[in-house]
């Protein structure tokens, strides 16, 4: 593992951590309004200063931490629990199930760009947490089905695992005992990277007002509130800390991505 | 090794084909391959193992050994013909059926280092067949285990162990073991020893051989190792793209082989004394072997066989008894003319088929 990886842990751990411990670390609440001091710099009282209605910027970008590993979280588990036992299941059976899988079920998937389908998604589905993660389900899952099915083919050829055939093993149990615990390892790297672009990806519909509503104090959302020539001008401590809340966040987890693709890369490794 | 008459196994006109498409319209247009394109593996194998021999079967790379005994296990799909045992038949039970039958009928793989999951331990891996055919239960697995561990030639302690912690030698007796594990009559050992060292390659046929005589084992031993397969074998069965051309006792083989395929391989094999080997004639065919996709028509062997006559090219010879039990694939031999040089001398064209 490089430097890179380790700042990455690092980051992620506070990241963590900070969402975990919201509560006690938040100087105020999120959501109570002090018209008196809105746009307020950064001071003794409001480490990161107010917004427009004089919430404190410090508290919100820490409990919008939660909101990202929440989404973060759920997002990755979902789709890769999703995309894991159909990239399988296509992989392993291969025939008539792989065409139609990966044929006409991935392929249409992997064809839509993204986070334009999750913006028609939220669009029909409506706003709310529930509904911006099932949208980023619905787009995410198909990276780990493909990769996992790639995997798979691979390591279902492996000798192991007609071995396992041979021993009378069952589809169930070649699958489970034989093919997965060898065929996972991209998928925690796939699983990293998946982090961070449910991170940006939640931000960037909340900033387009289609993820999560306010007053809930989303990264996506503070930043679509402190856009604006004047604000940006006079204020901008309040893009400033959500954004850099995001880069550092989404960075770590690339930089974890990176770092475990190599170190799980057997040909640079030493066994 | 005692041969009884007593066939464990009997496979009728194996065939592993693999379609490779191509001739279709779509092909035409797309500039596909014009013709049909078919992998003959295994093409039309008929071959009788008898109870408590070993059969070798030679040949060379991609001649189809491997799927051969590959495809009596059900590990490759046959695309026709019949194997039988037990009065069953093999290539078309079902698979619930067939996985049953895995009980008497096991392999041991080529390569020791990618036919065991690198994230089992051994006793994980040697115990796996006890419990998938649920022959022992809990602490008595483990006694199981490190019985069978012992009886390969391997320490008791080792059961917590991973197999990159073994040696190549020490890892195909892991997978001897794992063969061992569920007592099965029949063994396919596909290239056991390739992988291996020399002195290892002799332990392991060692090894095989006393196993043998212990539990009353059949091996189908496939091997390209010519001086190996002499060493191990009862009979041996020569295979050349996908068919038998040739299947006597191995010292017969060896001695006075019949198709000129098979004098070539032999021929092929060094002789460890350098006087000899600098006088001795050794043939040499021409080119390569051909792609399985498509082979030649009539024998496989016309476009390499030094004596090949235009009717090698449309005749496709089956395997005939030339004298008492040695069979062998050829239309310029037959029992009243078996040798193929003297049939070349007297100016004899096709005597068999």
């Amino acid at each position: 593992m490089n430097r890179l990886t380790y700042i990455g842990l690092a980051i992620a751990a506070v990241f963590i951590l900070t969402a975990i411990f919201a509560p006690l670390i938040a100087t105020h609440d999120t959501t109570a309004q002090n018209l008196m001091v809105r746009y307020a710099l950064p001071s003794a009282t409001h480490w990161f200063g107010t917004d427009a209605l004089g919430r404190d910027v410090f508290s919100r970008v820490v409990f919008g931490a939660r909101i990202s590993l929440e989404v973060g979280i759920i997002v990755v588990v979902v789709s890769a629990f999703i995309g894991i036992i159909l990239g399988a299941v296509a992989g392993f059976y291969g025939g008539f199930v792989d065409k139609f899988l990966s044929g006409y079920i991935f392929n249409v998937f992997l064809a839509f760009p993204g986070l334009l389908l999750a913006i028609a998604l939220v669009a029909f589905l409506g706003a709310g947490l529930g509904k911006l993660i099932l949208a980023l389900c619905i787009i995410g899952w198909v990276g780990y089905a493909r990769v996992m099915r790639g995997q798979v083919l691979k390591v279902r050829e492996y000798d192991f695992v007609q071995a396992a055939r041979a021993l009378g093993a069952s589809n169930f149990r070649i699958l489970f005992t034989h093919i997965l615990p060898n065929a996972i390892q991209p998928l925690i790297v796939q699983a990293s990277l998946g982090m961070a672009g449910a991170v940006l990806s939640e931000a960037s519909l909340s900033f387009l007002g289609l993820g999560i509503p306010p007053p809930a104090p989303s990264w996506g959302t503070m930043i679509e509130e402190g856009r604006g020539f004047d604000i940006l001008y006079n204020a901008p401590h309040v893009l400033f800390f959500p954004a850099l809340a995001i880069a550092l966040t989404v960075l770590a987890f690339n930089f974890i991505g990176d770092g475990l693709r190599e170190y799980l890369d057997p040909k640079q490794r030493k066994r | 090794m005692n041969q009884n008459g007593n066939n464990l196994i009997s496979i009728q006109n194996l065939l592993v084909h693999y379609d490779l498409g191509g001739g279709g319209l779509l092909d035409r247009i797309t500039g596909g391959s014009k013709v049909r394109r078919v992998v003959k593996a295994v093409d039309g194998v008929s071959l009788d193992i008898k109870k408590g021999e070993t059969l070798g079967l030679v040949g060379e790379s991609g001649c189809g050994k491997s799927t051969l005994g590959k495809a009596i296990l059900r590990l490759t799909e046959p695309t026709g013909g019949q194997v039988f045992y037990n009065g069953k038949d093999l290539a078309h039970l079902s698979q619930g059926a067939m996985r049953d039958e895995r009980r008497n009928l096991q392999m041991i793989f080529q390569d020791p280092y990618a036919s065991l999951n690198p994230r089992m331990t051994v006793g994980q891996i040697i115990g796996e067949p006890i419990r998938t055919f649920n022959l022992s239960n809990g602490g008595n697995i483990d006694a199981k285990v490190q019985d069978l561990m012992e009886t390969v030639g391997l320490s008791r302690r080792f059961t917590k162990r991973y197999p990159h912690e073994f040696s190549g030698g020490q890892r195909q007796r892991i997978g001897i073991a794992r063969a061992l594990a569920v007592d099965p009559e029949f063994i396919v050992a596909d290239e056991p020893i390739s992988a291996l060292d020399v002195s290892i390659q002799a332990q392991i046929m060692n090894l095989m051989e006393k196993l043998q005589t212990e539990k009353n084992l059949t091996y189908l031993f496939i091997s390209h190792d010519l001086r190996a397969i002499r060493h191990v074998s009862d009979r041996v069965a020569v295979m050349y793209l996908g068919k038998i051309v040739e299947l006597a006792d191995a010292k017969t083989v060896y001695r006075e082989p019949l198709m000129p395929y098979t004098k070539a391989l032999i021929s092929a094999v060094p002789v460890p004394d350098p006087q000899i080997e600098a006088k001795r004639t050794r043939i040499i065919l021409k080119g390569d072997v051909p792609s399985p996709i498509n082979p030649p028509s009539g024998c496989h062997f016309n476009t390499r066989c030094p004596y090949a006559i235009s009717e090698c090219k449309r005749i496709e010879p089956s395997l005939v008894e030339i004298k008492p039990k040695h069979y062998a694939a050829c239309i310029r031999i037959s029992p009243e003319h078996p040798h193929i040089e003297e049939n070349e001398k007297a100016g004899l064209g096709r005597v068999g088929n």
